[in-house]
């Protein structure tokens, strides 16, 4: 299990002067073998399959097997071509071109137009829950069947990422286009017609997902497996048994550091961190920013020196976890290591108090805060808060809640000190990083909104520059003093990438393990 | 007072405590915090204000709370159970397709318990401070004791990992192919474990209860007349003794249903199996109350139906019970 460097680089601004990107992805090692049923495990019930209204790996497992998006993203930010053969920009930027593969159509047989393509982007855009994705599209215009232009309001990087995986599902106009609202749209559970690499066979909540090939895919060949089982497994201890077994051959998602580290003694199994970054898993202790004593910025630094990252991620993640500094995955290109991670310096962090005029009490205490969590991953690390903060004088109580509603609405209601909190990138900083900082995006009610309540106008400024260039050095550049800044702030503290890993059997040729790990289409993927 | 009003009055009670068991439990829903908004929202990893602004009105959330129960309680008086906000599909058809799972997991488990349950107190009783007996008392008070989860979780580890003659979750193996009984021998298969784990809490109940009332039944002038008369040891147990010891197991048996399902809970998330309880613990979590409250009113209906049968039943059964 070592940790991948990724080639980062010339991702966005080489890839999108390139005009066509034909080179295939990933080297042929052995001759990939055809036929077979994958069975895999999958964490939870979907809502339902369709991702084009509905986010979520829960959906994203087996909506991008159903589901074909315009691109797809190698193990190293490289965008590949997947429905659309090749892609350009316009000078200005304002305009980007897709020019389809010929012959695709959808599982019914009817051809993939650039009518869908335009209809999906509109379904997207007024229903997907991530606004910030297709914000700047005016329209999408079709001047053939095969071409679809994508005409822009402002330059917007974040798209090429938007057009990937389960972000940009390519659904059927002539279904989805009925007047049917696309949210509750009963093709959305049952006899869905998709675009990607398998066909829906059969969705049985909270037991399985049964997909079978898709004989007319548009790669030829592909994909190479007869029928993927998705068995749906809430329980860890069930689905580490079943994946040892050999019952279940393929699991994404997987996080327990515990299982984790069971599951890589067996010798028939993989267990890889491969993958996931543009996911993009980071947790992290948050502070309002607004109330309270965490209002004070020394006191959020001097928390931050209090705290040890290391024996969280040696003793607490088992080894399973990879360090944070900012609210930038590691593993993405724009992520900024020269920033001060706050190594434990318990020393700084008192003084940092006492300066700032929190002297101790009799008791020792300088004065309270609380911590909250909301589910049962993060509870170790809230409760670690209590006697390692108690080193610096401040008396932290854990508040547990009882689910993730009772947790969502004090967070959101900023009716909190400190908390813990998981909170995902999904690909571009655009998309899933600015909304914790923004400060337009304080939000009441909104959880994973700018809950912080943080505001700095040079971040604000800087999340627009970055947000709308495609110059991939400057966007570099603009992001690294936006972590700058934010880890001299301390809105939140960065703790470690979410430890997700994919555990494959060994008789498993090409697992997945994409920036974009189970929740990508597994048209390589073949049984050994 | 007359059968038929007798009856028709335990009907009348009968919807009167249906409308409070869904009154009540609406506002128990309403007063917990956070709302499907929420769940939603955190189910997709976030979502844009403006996203769960527009959920909270579609589903009406941003009424006031009398709105929302008069809404509710006008849909289902037209017996409708209404849409589930967090599946998109119809509340009646979530409950049926989990129906079946939970039944034949509760009916199953619960015979086993009876059955083995009064095997073990009749063999107990014989010699009430033999080596079987003790075995018995410990066995049963040793699954008594045992959190249900945990008696799940171990018989996973024992008959799955270490020894693997079990399948680990689900209800049935989709890659078995074949026909009627091939796919019965699978349910069966993917059956057991659970059905053990849900009877072991209720072994020691009914062991320890066939085990008294046996030896109750045993000291009286009855038996020891048989006896004297010089009827076998065996058809005295068996035939005489017994079938007046089974009336308080069968009592409590039917008493302690409604705990059968409350275990069942647990034992379906332990076990994966597609049940009711899974999607009630699921709709409670995810704050679904079209689906919370069309299985409480499921349920609460088929309790009051089975408690009207009964009050029938023991009326035909005995007419020394009256009116009251």
């Amino acid at each position: 299990m070592k940790i991948r460097t990724l080639t980062q680089g010339l991702v966005a601004a080489a890839a999108l002067g390139a005009l066509a990107v034909t080179a295939a992805s990933g080297i042929a090692r052995a001759e990939p073998k055809k036929g077979g049923t994958l069975v895999m495990s999958i964490l939870g019930t979907p809502r339902h399959l369709n991702p084009a209204v509905q986010s979520g790996i829960a959906t994203g497992e087996p909506g991008t097997q159903l589901f074909a998006a315009p691109l797809r993203y190698d193990d190293g930010w490289n965008p590949q071509p997947y429905l659309a053969k090749s892609w350009s920009v316009s000078d200005d930027g304002l305009a980007v071109t897709l020019n389809l593969v010929e012959g695709a159509t959808f599982h019914d047989g009817r051809p993939i137009t650039s009518e869908d393509v335009a209809f999906s982007i509109k379904t997207v855009q007024e229903n997907h829950p991530f606004k910030s994705m297709f914000a700047p599209v005016e329209k999408v215009e079709t001047p053939d069947a095969l071409t679809a232009v994508i005409i822009l309001s402002q330059p917007h990087p974040a798209l090429l990422l938007a057009m990937s995986s389960q972000l940009l599902a390519i659904i059927p106009k002539h279904i989805y286009g009925d007047g049917q609202d696309p949210k509750t749209h009963p093709r959305n559970s049952e006899n869905v017609v998709g675009s990607g690499p398998f066909k829906l066979v059969e969705f049985k909540r909270d037991q399985h997902i049964i997909l079978e090939r898709f004989e007319n895919f548009f790669i030829k060949d592909r994909p190479y497996l007869d029928k993927i089982v998705m068995r749906i497994i809430k329980d860890g201890a069930a689905r580490t048994i079943a994946l040892e077994s050999g019952e279940v051959m393929l699991s994404g998602f997987e996080q327990s550091a515990r299982d984790l580290k069971r599951l890589s003694k067996s010798d028939h199994l993989d267990v890889s961190r491969e993958g996931y970054a543009a996911i993009g898993s980071i947790v992290w202790l948050a502070f309002n920013t607004k109330e309270g004593k965490t209002a004070d910025k020394a006191v959020r630094q001097a928390i931050s020196y209090a705290v040890d990252r290391n024996f969280i991620l040696k003793a607490l993640m088992l080894g399973t976890a990879e360090s944070a500094k900012t609210g930038i995955h590691p593993g993405s290109p724009f992520y900024d290591d020269s920033v001060n991670g706050y190594d434990l310096d318990l020393d700084k962090a008192n003084k940092i108090l006492d300066d700032a005029g929190y002297a101790r009490g009799s008791d020792g205490m300088r004065f309270g805060l609380t911590v909250d969590f909301g589910w049962a991953t993060v509870k170790p690390f809230a409760e670690y808060m209590k006697p390692q903060l108690k080193k610096i004088g401040i008396d932290v109580t854990v508040r547990a809640s009882a689910d993730f509603p009772t947790w969502a609405k004090r967070i959101s209601n900023h009716e909190f000190d400190m908390t813990m909190d998981n909170v995902f990138n999904w690909g571009d900083p655009v998309i899933g990083v600015h909304r914790t900082y923004d400060s337009e995006n304080i939000k009441k009610g909104v959880i994973w909104s700018n809950t912080q309540q943080y505001s700095n106008d040079r971040v604000d400024e800087l999340m627009k520059l970055a947000g709308s260039t495609y110059d991939q050095e400057k966007r570099k550049k603009y992001y690294a003093e936006f972590q700058q800044i934010l880890s001299d702030e301390l809105p939140v503290y960065w703790l470690f990438a979410g430890p997700y890993h994919t555990v494959a059997n060994k008789k498993l040729g090409n697992p997945p393990n994409t920036i974009w790990g189970t929740s990508a289409p597994l048209d390589r993927v073949y049984l050994k | 007072m007359g059968f038929w009003a007798t009856i028709a009055k335990r009907v009348g009670y009968g919807l009167l405590l249906l409308v409070a068991v869904l009154v009540l439990n609406f506002t128990l829903i309403s007063i917990a915090p956070g709302d499907i908004a929420d769940t939603i929202a955190g189910d997709m990893g976030g979502a844009d204000a403006s996203v769960i602004e527009e959920i909270r009105t579609r589903y009406g959330l941003d009424q006031p709370f009398y709105v929302q129960l008069w809404r509710y309680m006008s849909r289902v008086a037209q017996l409708d159970l209404g849409h589930s906000y967090f599946f998109n599909t119809a509340v009646t058809t979530l409950i049926f397709e989990k129906l079946f799972a939970t039944l034949l997991l509760v009916f199953s488990a619960q015979i086993l318990a009876v059955i083995l349950g009064t095997v073990l107190g009749v063999l107990a009783a014989k010699k009430p401070n033999g080596a079987v007996s003790l075995t018995v008392t410990f066995l049963s008070l040793f699954g008594f004791a045992a959190p249900v989860f945990w008696t799940g979780i171990l018989l996973i580890i024992l008959f799955v990992s270490i020894f693997p003659i079990f399948p680990v979750a689900g209800m049935f193996d989709v890659t078995v192919e074949g026909g009627f009984f091939v796919q019965l021998i699978d349910l069966l298969h993917h059956l057991t474990l659970p059905m053990i784990t849900l009877a072991s809490i209720f072994l020691a109940l009914y062991s320890r209860l066939a085990r008294a009332s046996m030896l109750e039944v045993l000291g009286t002038d009855y038996v020891r007349t048989a006896r004297a008369k010089g009827v076998p040891e065996r058809t005295v147990l068996y035939k005489h003794a017994l079938r007046n010891a089974l009336g308080p197991v069968v009592t409590v048996a039917g008493l302690q249903f409604s705990a059968v399902i409350s275990g069942a809970v647990v034992v379906e998330s332990v076990f994966s199996w597609p049940g009711l309880g899974t999607l009630a613990l699921q709709s409670i979590l995810a704050r679904d109350t079209p689906t919370i409250m069309g299985i409480l009113f499921f349920s609460s209906f088929v309790v009051i139906v089975f408690n009207i049968l009964t009050d029938i039943a023991l009326r035909l059964l005995d007419p020394r019970i009256k009116s009251g």
